[in-house]
């Protein structure tokens, strides 16, 4: 028995370690489900002759004749790489294409490029990505780093836990429990600051994924991060883990862009206000991450 | 400057951790490695294969491989709750000791076989003629490679930082959250490992001069 429970582990060591280790792909958080009960995509319509003036960026993806877009590919509802047909979908990467084709472009005219969070701030000033999309919280010390069009989306931290585990119901409930989440992330960094609970109950991985399995096996007790993520995960394993739901932080996401081009930052938050005025935002949001069931508001563009 | 200092919460105990999993898997690789060394040079042939085989398994897996396990496999196997700092001593220990092995055993093969020879004709037991005799000669004459060795070691911390401890390794993914920049936070990571390599290198050439010996 003990034989056959580390050949488990062992494959599911292997698997984390080459990143292959995704839970397959979510039932209910927008993963090419086109069933009849499933709200149907946006499409959007390509803007023609696009010029935004005085942007660098814009000038050089004209240029190339196409977009690279920064993502995510590890957070179902949000940013997804489905590995089977090697597709993105999600929240984020349907805002990245409904900008993209306010821009002028295409969703055939995309590259999508997984930046990891600790990359994007390179990756955006050295110009490997045109934007980011992904889970991209907008603070005041990133803003000198980076420019941000949006918010877009107003998540906030929150605790996921397993289904059976009624003792914690808050971040005020997490004495004396283990709490998992991504080395270094902002809200692990909140747990430890605030002293939630104490040090040594901190275990900190490189992916959500290996905290929901260290999760499932009883060795931490809660994996905490944005309420958009969490929510991903509970919908693909409703049956052992839910969300606390009582989110402790506003974590505005928005779109991550060169420090220097103002232009375009205003083009973009152009985009976003007109589709959240004519519910494009809302019909997003309800095919993707609404499948989770929790309705939600769009935020207020913030123009700077 | 503004980065280190902001952020000095982090450069001090992450650095402290660090040095914490060196200087404990260093010392437990050392006295392991060279008991290693004794099993693969040992008359009876068992403990020969024992050593052989454990050297050959750890120095072809990669260590991450070996922290996946510790950390993500053997919990399953429900024997001894080990903490992640304590998963990351045995994992760096296990790993490293295999190539201190392989180093104090090229330094025995240095020693004159008539030592080991005239020891025993003397009458000493095997482990009294390892102990006495032929190590303290074989460790002086590797005291560079195995000081490579434990530099190696030194840097090989950092992987521990995918495995929840937070040493110098994690100060970067921190670093990005918070939003300073990274590349220069990275530069103070790497001159702090500049400073404990260079420590180290002080610590060889002190003990090579003591411990030269005219042949």
């Amino acid at each position: 028995m003990k034989i056959r429970t580390l050949a488990a582990g062992l494959l599911v060591g292997a698997l984390t370690l080459t990143a292959c280790g995704k839970e397959g792909t979510p039932s209910g958080s927008g993963t090419g489900d086109t069933g009849s009960n499933a709200a149907a995509l946006p499409t959007y319509t390509v803007a023609q002759n696009v010029d935004v003036a005085g942007s660098p960026t814009f000038a050089r993806i004209k240029g190339a004749g196409k977009l690279t877009i920064g993502v995510k590919d590890d957070q179902p509802g949000m940013g997804l790489k489905d590995p089977t047909t090697g597709k993105f979908q999600g929240f984020d990467i349907e805002i990245a294409k409904m900008v993209a084709a306010g821009l002028g472009f295409d969703e055939s005219k995309i590259n999508f490029t997984t930046v990891d969070s600790a990359a994007r701030e390179a990756a955006i000033s050295n110009g490997n990505v045109d934007y980011y999309v992904g889970t991209y919280t907008i603070t005041d010390k990133r803003k000198q780093q980076v420019s941000f069009a949006g918010p877009y989306f107003m998540a906030g931290q929150d605790l996921l836990v397993r289904k059976d585990d009624s003792s914690i119901t808050g971040p005020e409930t997490l004495k004396g429990k283990k709490v998992c989440s991504i080395t270094g992330s902002t809200p692990i960094q909140r747990v430890r600051d605030q002293q939630l609970t104490e040090p040594g109950n901190i275990v900190e991985f490189q992916k959500y994924s290996q905290c929901v399995d260290k999760l499932l096996t009883k060795e931490v007790d809660a994996l905490t991060t944005d309420d958009a993520i969490l929510k991903g995960y509970a919908s693909q394993d409703p049956d052992n883990l839910k969300v606390v739901g009582k989110t402790f932080s506003q974590e505005p996401y928005g779109i991550g862009l060169n420090r220097d081009d103002a232009a375009l930052r205003g083009k973009v938050n152009d985009l976003l206000q007109a589709a959240i005025d004519n519910g494009t935002w809302q019909k997003i949001y309800d095919a993707t991450l609404g499948k989770s069931g929790s309705p939600s508001q769009p935020p207020a563009i913030q123009r700077y | 400057m503004d980065v280190l200092l902001d952020n000095l919460d982090l450069y001090g105990p992450f650095f402290w951790t660090t040095i914490k999993l060196f200087l404990i898997s260093g010392v437990a690789s050392l006295i392991f490695g060279t008991f290693l060394a004794g099993l693969r040079v040992s008359p009876v042939p068992v403990f020969r294969a024992i050593g052989a085989t454990y050297v050959t398994l750890l120095r072809n897996t990669p260590l991450t491989l070996v922290f996946v396990f510790l950390v993500f496999a053997y919990p399953l196997l429900e024997i001894l709750e080990l903490s992640y700092f304590t998963a990351a001593v045995v994992a760096l220990t296990i790993y490293t000791s295999a190539f201190i092995c392989e180093v104090v055993r090229s330094g025995i093969n240095t020693v004159p076989v008539g030592q080991a020879e005239a020891a025993r004709a003397l009458g000493l037991t095997f482990s009294q003629i390892l102990g006495q005799i032929v190590l303290p000669q074989a460790i002086r004459s590797v005291v560079p490679p195995l000081m490579s060795t434990l530099i190696g070691m030194l840097k090989n911390t950092t992987i521990a930082a995918g495995f929840s401890v937070t040493e110098a390794g994690a100060i970067r993914q921190y670093l990005s959250e918070r939003g300073d920049n990274q590349l220069i936070g990275l530069l103070w990571v790497a001159l702090g490992f500049i400073i404990l390599v260079a420590i180290l290198s002080f610590a060889q050439r002190a003990l090579e001069r003591r411990w030269s010996v005219a042949r």
